[in-house]
């Protein structure tokens, strides 16, 4: 039983690992910039499995910022997965072990949420688990390619790829914000701020971002609070 | 000068509890409804505040950036999944710098 969900999380896996690997590469040409190693930034890869998280790492780490404030950093990046863990609590079978909740954690990425999400009734960890055997070191592999090929690779290669992790935010968050007035708005609103101050004050992109962060949700939160109704 | 590895196991540390932490402990859904809704609009605010203006300093040139920009938002808007937009930004960058 818990075999056949573990093979056939291996298989839609792949596709998964196949979009890693092309997005990780890029994001390791990032940490090269950022001056990570190649084994500190597998190590990275390994430990944190997070597109957003690990690239505000790699600017956090590239600006030297203070330790207690990359802790805000993380936690700002990586906020979603807050809500995602809250929404995975309730798709779990109450009696699943604490070690299998555990695991499930430490790959809750976008992807595999989506995965564990997508199954009827409560989720099965080995199909997770499946998923993540294959699409994990896809991943890893993928960062630390991308660190030691983006010395390699010529200028022009370097720098169209480098714009491949800003593509990938914004297929992520435009399509919510065609469909979500409010969204779209603390997009726009995002953009512009973000653009002042980064032109006009002297402070780091990371600290831009925490702060933004906060001060445009809970601003969404106030004047846009989500009832029921659209939920989705 | 400070070290890396701290950096990362700082990261690594604090990520895993975001990201445990509810799963294993908090088995009620959330009730408040600001609360629900900031968390709702934090990653689409990150998204969106770390890409602009970062996406046009991001490449060799601002000009090639700011058209990958704008073709991106095009395409992503249309609804063109992820690894396509992404495909089709980095081929613009790549075309536009064939000519300047």
């Amino acid at each position: 039983m818990n075999k056949e969900y573990f093979i056939k999380g291996i298989k839609d896996g792949i596709p998964i690992g196949l979009g890693y690997f092309a997005v990780a590469f890029s994001l390791g040409i990032a940490a090269s910039n950022a001056g990570l190693t190649p084994f500190e930034s597998l190590l990275s890869a390994m430990l944190l499995h997070a597109s957003a998280g690990q690239s505000a790492g790699y600017t956090a780490i590239q600006e030297q910022i203070p330790y207690l404030e990359i802790i805000i950093v993380t936690i700002v990046a990586n906020a979603r997965y807050i809500l995602m863990s809250f929404a995975l609590s309730q798709k779990i079978n109450p009696k699943e072990s604490t070690l299998h909740r555990m695991i499930l954690g430490y790959y809750l990425t976008d992807e595999f949420f989506g995965l564990a999400i997508s199954q009827e009734s409560y989720c099965n960890p080995y199909y997770v688990f499946g998923a993540a055997s294959f699409a994990g070191p896809c991943w890893s592999l993928g960062i630390l390619f991308g660190t030691i090929m983006g010395n390699i690779l010529p200028n022009n290669i370097v720098s169209c790829l480098s714009v491949a992790l800003y593509a990938m935010f914004l297929a992520i968050f435009i399509p919510p914000a065609k469909k979500d007035r409010a969204v779209a708005l603390l997009v726009i609103l995002s953009f512009i701020s973000s653009f002042v101050l980064y032109k006009f004050v002297n402070i780091s992109t990371s600290t831009i971002t925490i702060i933004l962060t906060i001060l445009i949700s809970s601003f969404g939160a106030i004047l846009f609070p989500r009832g029921i109704e659209n939920e989705e | 000068m400070k070290n890396n590895y701290i950096y990362i196991f700082i990261m690594a540390i604090t990520l895993y509890l975001i990201r445990v932490l509810p799963l294993t402990i908090i088995r009620k859904p959330i009730k408040n409804k600001y609360i629900k809704s900031f968390l709702y609009y934090i990653p689409y605010v990150t998204l969106a505040v770390m890409t602009f203006p970062s996406i046009i300093y991001s490449t060799e040139s601002t000009i090639s950036g700011i058209i990958a920009l704008v073709i991106g938002l095009i395409v992503s808007y249309r609804g063109m999944d992820l690894f396509k937009v992404t495909v089709i930004c980095c081929l613009s960058v790549f075309i536009v710098e064939l000519f300047i």
